[in-house]
């Protein structure tokens, strides 16, 4: 008995509408992210990350009641992420019915954000987002650097050292992406995602890769995640979120079902 | 409707911030002749008939507003007459210290203090446990008590939370959980209840917690 590991959807919303890219090219329609994240709900989801990844800033607004319209129905944690700037950004996701907000490119270009919002608002509700890709060579020691712009430019970080200065600065919560997995179907990047996760004292939430509920249970069981983050395997109904919870509970793994 | 009539539930802002999703649940729960009001007027409280104390943040701010803005003799009234429930780093604030900010003195209605897990936390068989305690944790009943009535033993609840609380007086605390080690996730004492987790993030159990809260008499 305890702490149980959780299953996080994540709806990655366009224009108002759930979508998944595989690979940020083949963009497929999801639904309405309040529908979606209803029916998440009811599935017995443990929480719901709500990213938005439409291009122009002009669609904030849209973004704000669609966060109020999930909240007002949804009662399980809820993080809203994308375009997240400013701790003005972060104050009108929470008052709108954010739990918790994640902070990816701001933290790169301005890390002392992440300590002003952490001080402001409580380390509980700053998630700071961490794309990675692999960049040491075959037979080298493994090396991960942050890639910004959906994985397209390097940054020189090293991803594990930049995961335990993010803490450091207060993060409550690191969401790794694997880029060079995002989309593929192939499974998490568990090399990654156990450096990081044995580097830090704050929980590690896998992403990128989902294909089948055993990457689920291996990023737990070898990757050390505290959560696990899917999208397309749960909106196109390849899985139910239940399915996914007995599967990783089968391999030993503490659930709430 | 005339709001006379009606059975009032103030939700104390004390400038914290967010009460958005304690008053959504609230609503959500609550029946015609309730209705929910975030407020931090002392007047609204001290007409309410219920009153739930919510907390966000790090206790020094939190007892630091609530000093400012004169809450405390208003909460300290509300606690001694009618039916209150304190969540998250509500029941944090009504024990004797905190650890929290290099040492908080609280409001101490409930003797005990509020510790740091630390940042080795380990488990007993020595597996690192993340600090914050975020997630859902399994709550075990260790008294009956209105507030777990259609609740069961056991079920889980959300956390988020980076102190614990070790009570003084076992015979008040109402619910435990395991993180490395038990402890104390709910206390009770005449009217008023408290809690480590946000039912209010919960799902179903979390709802079932505030509607019997919405319902209580205030009688253990």
């Amino acid at each position: 008995m305890g702490l149980a590991k959780r299953i996080i959807p994540c709806l990655d919303v366009d224009n108002g509408r759930v979508v998944k890219g595989v690979q940020f090219v083949d963009i497929r329609d999801a639904g309405d992210p309040v529908e979606v994240a209803k029916r998440y709900n009811e599935q017995g989801a443990d929480e719901i990350t709500f990213l938005d990844i439409t291009a122009s800033s002009d669609d904030r607004e849209t973004t704000v009641h669609m966060v109020e319209a999930i909240a007002a129905e949804v009662f399980i944690p809820l993080t809203v992420g994308g375009g997240i700037r400013t701790c003005e950004d972060i104050r009108r996701m929470l008052n709108a019915g954010a739990d918790k907000v994640s902070i990816n490119t701001a933290a790169i270009f301005n890390p002392e954000f992440v300590r002003e919002a952490a001080e402001r608002f409580g380390s509980q509700c700053i998630v700071v987002a961490i794309d990675a890709k692999k960049v040491s060579a075959e037979g080298e020691p493994d090396k991960w650097e942050i890639f910004t712009h959906g994985g397209r430019k390097p940054t020189g970080i090293d991803a594990v050292e930049w995961s335990k200065k993010m803490v450091e600065l207060g993060a409550g919560e690191i969401l790794l992406t694997s880029m060079d997995r995002d989309g593929t179907k192939n499974g998490f990047d568990l090399g990654v995602t156990r450096a990081i996760s044995e580097a830090v004292h704050v929980p590690v939430i896998a992403s990128g890769g989902v294909g089948n509920l055993q990457h689920l249970v291996d990023g737990v069981i070898e990757g050390k995640a505290d959560a696990v983050l899917a999208a397309s395997i749960f909106h196109f109904a390849e899985y139910s979120i239940q399915e996914a919870k007995e599967t990783m509970q089968a391999a030993g793994i503490e659930m709430r079902l | 409707m005339s709001t006379e009539n009606k059975s009032i539930v103030a939700v104390i802002d004390y400038g914290m911030g967010n009460l958005h999703s304690v008053a959504k649940s609230l609503e959500h729960v609550a029946d015609a002749n309730t209705e929910i009001v975030v407020t931090s007027d002392p007047k609204v409280i001290d007409a309410a008939d219920r009153v739930l104390l919510p907390g966000v943040g790090a206790i020094r701010d939190c007892i630091g507003e609530m000093r400012k803005q004169g809450l405390i003799p208003t909460i300290q009234k509300a606690m001694a007459e009618k039916p209150f429930l304190a969540i998250c780093v509500g029941i944090q604030s009504l024990m004797a210290h905190s650890e929290e900010n290099g040492g908080v003195d609280c409001l101490n209605h409930f003797q005990g203090n509020a510790y740091y897990f630390g940042n080795d936390h380990r488990d007993v068989d020595g597996t690192q446990l993340k600090v914050p305690h975020m997630g859902w944790n399994q709550v075990k009943h260790t008294m009956d008590h209105p507030l777990w009535q259609g609740i069961e033993d056991g079920a889980r609840f959300y956390f988020v939370h980076s102190f614990y609380i070790l009570a003084e007086n076992q015979s008040e605390v109402a619910g435990t959980c395991n993180y490395g080690h038990d402890f104390c996730v709910a206390l009770a004492r005449d009217n008023v209840f408290a809690v480590q987790f946000h039912p209010e993030k919960s799902h179903k159990d979390g709802l079932q917690l505030y509607k019997n809260f919405i319902h209580w008499d205030g009688k253990p």
